[in-house]
């Protein structure tokens, strides 16, 4: 299929639809309206479910809803919206219900601003909502990665019955690049006879299935707990990706960054190696689970003698890095928040400085 | 001879956690019936709310979610904006629909969601133990109101029924109680007709069904249907207060 050139947001819609979720709740608000006005237009064409809740609130428990009964489903929202949404995904994911749920990152916190962050680090990869749970969470790097990202967010939801989160900060839902959407990750949904309430008589069965997150007896919640557990732990072994940049050779520090953000450090690591040095990279794509090992193993390289974390943050990520790189090399951070993005100058002299 | 009274299949074989005098126990067997008279258990999701009823999936044998406070309307929408083919219905308290749930409530009869309502009002929070209610009376003594409900400071009870109502979209909305066995009839039709206008893919439906709750409001269960009948019927009447006719013929008049 040939490339085409479309806004993130858009993309992103039409990355779901291609992937055969057909059903979309959504309430407005900057920077990923535009999503939900390119769904209202395109889903009815592809017979498929538009609607505009009157909250997050609502969404999130119609998403809650609709997966329960063993469709497809998929919301977008930006940070205060996640956060309302936050009550559903505890719920979804304690219930073991496949969801996708994109966050087009603004800043924070409170109402903040309507321009790009990183600030939802914490919200997506550590919580957001109440109880033992984990998403899985990815982060694209540009237009075509974020609809790759859409596209395989729905089996790997399946595959897990859990919810997965696209952390996109407002650069991807906004910007315009060339994407080509890939036909081959479209998938039918997994067998949910099993768990879903679709209707006895829909699975020829006698027995009623029940979607909830309630066990008063603790023995019992306990044990549901562990089989959480048992799936996040899961995750770590089986979904953990990232990307290298300039990591193959020696290099003098590791530069840590996801995102957008990793697409400037990508030109300041350019800029460092004309002047003669060099400079590693590991940008998470996935940040939940998070690449622990890899980060570490290049942390650790002989020549290596720091570890940056940079972020449109004020320094979430970086205690993940923290953590992977075990206290083998200082770990620093660099950020900016509120729409301010560090410039590739800005990153070059913060190497230059700790080294 | 055969059996002339047992369990509707729509029921499990299980006993009830609910206190005695208590009508869920009616309700759920009302709903019951009716899901049995119109054959539609393989078909059915039932959504249990957060309240005494939390438990309702234990209590019916068709498939069951059970939402979070007050989000069932939501999630309702959610499964039949999905699958219109299945029959959905709510099962939510006073304290879970018109308090925390007030806005999901609202947007989903408003949106004219074809599922049903079944909203139990008792005066009173259950489950946590007897605190006041949007639909508390005025001078009712509850565990947060321990002098009486000071309507000064809390405004009076919401009529959920006449409140929505109000609403300009096409709905079936009801309200009936189960206090005495011509008014248990009548709830049983109320639904019967609720679950049919679904069926038919219809309008959103409510049935509103005024309920005891002897244990939080201190009385006998004998007592607790005097009060109701004193103290509740009059500021909550009976009756329906909007079926999708109406409307029709408003329309055919216009």
């Amino acid at each position: 299929m040939a490339k085409v050139l479309m806004k993130g947001n858009e993309a992103i819609g039409e990355a779901a639809i291609r992937a055969g979720c057909l059903n979309y709740f959504a309430y407005p608000i900057t920077p990923q309206s535009e999503v939900a006005e390119y769904l209202a237009r395109r889903m009815p064409e592809v017979n498929g479910v538009f609607l505009q809740g009157e909250s997050e609130v609502a969404v999130g428990y119609m998403l809650f809803g609709a997966a329960g009964a063993g469709e497809r489903v998929f919301t977008t929202s930006s940070s205060p919206g996640v956060s309302l949404m936050s009550e559903a995904i505890s719920y979804i994911a304690g219930a073991q219900c496949p969801a996708v749920f994109v966050n087009i990152i603004r800043g924070g916190p409170g109402l903040g601003g309507i321009l790009p962050s990183q600030g939802d680090y914490f919200q997506s990869v550590k919580g957001g909502g109440h109880g033992d749970y984990r998403m899985l969470v990815m982060a694209p790097a540009s237009v075509q990665e974020a609809v790759e990202m859409v596209m395989t967010a729905f089996p790997l939801a399946e595959k897990y019955r859990n919810p997965v989160m696209i952390l996109g900060d407002g650069l991807i839902g906004q910007m315009m690049e060339p994407v080509e959407f890939p036909e081959h990750l479209r998938s039918e949904p997994s067998k949910k006879d099993d768990w879903a309430t679709n209707g006895m008589d829909t699975r020829k069965s006698a027995t009623r299935n029940l979607v909830k997150s309630l066990y008063l007896d603790p023995e019992a919640l306990n044990n549901h707990n562990l089989l959480l557990k048992s799936k996040y732990d899961r995750m770590k072994q089986e979904e953990v990706r990232y990307e290298s940049y300039n990591a193959e050779g020696e290099y003098q520090a590791l530069i840590v960054s996801y995102g957008t953000m990793s697409r400037v450090c990508r030109t300041a690591i350019d800029h460092l190696k004309e002047e003669g040095i060099e400079v590693g990279m590991i940008r998470p794509q996935t940040v939940f689970p998070f690449p622990e090992k890899a980060i570490h193993e290049a942390a650790s390289k002989e020549n290596c003698r720091v570890v940056l974390s940079i972020e449109m943050s004020m320094g979430q990520m970086v205690e993940d890095v923290e953590r992977a790189v075990m206290g083998k090399r200082p770990v620093k951070w660099y950020g900016k928040c509120g729409g301010e993005v560090p410039t590739p100058e800005e990153i070059i002299e913060v190497v230059k400085e700790h080294l | 001879m055969g059996k002339t009274f047992q369990k509707p299949e729509a029921l499990t074989d299980v006993h009830t956690h609910y206190c005695p005098g208590c009508t869920h126990g009616v309700i759920h067997r009302l709903v019951g019936e009716v899901i049995d008279e119109l054959g539609i258990r393989g078909r059915t999701v039932g959504i249990a709310p957060v309240g005494c009823a939390v438990l309702a999936y234990n209590y019916f044998s068709c498939d069951f979610q059970e939402a979070a406070h007050g989000r069932a309307p939501a999630m309702a929408t959610g499964i039949k904006r999905v699958r219109p083919d299945l029959m959905v219905f709510t099962y939510q308290g006073d304290g879970d629909l018109a308090s925390i749930g007030m806005g999901e409530i609202i947007h989903a009869a408003n949106r004219g969601e074809k599922f049903t309502a079944i909203f139990v009002n008792n005066a009173v929070y259950g489950m946590t133990g007897g605190q006041m209610a949007p639909t508390t009376m005025p001078g009712q003594r509850t565990t947060t109101s321990p002098l009486g409900r000071n309507t000064e400071e809390t405004g009076m009870p919401i009529r959920v029924a006449e409140l929505l109502s109000s609403l300009a979209t096409e709905g079936y909305i009801t309200r009936q109680t189960v206090i005495k066995p011509k008014f248990i009839n009548r709830t049983k039709k109320a639904l019967k007709k609720a679950f049919t206008y679904q069926m038919e893919g219809r309008c959103f439906s409510l049935v509103e069904v005024v309920s005891t709750c002897p244990t939080n409001w201190g009385m006998t269960p004998l007592d607790a249907i005097k009060w109701t009948e004193e103290t509740l019927l009059p500021y909550f009447p009976l009756g329906d207060f909007k079926t999708p006719e109406e409307a029709e013929a408003v329309s055919a008049n216009a």
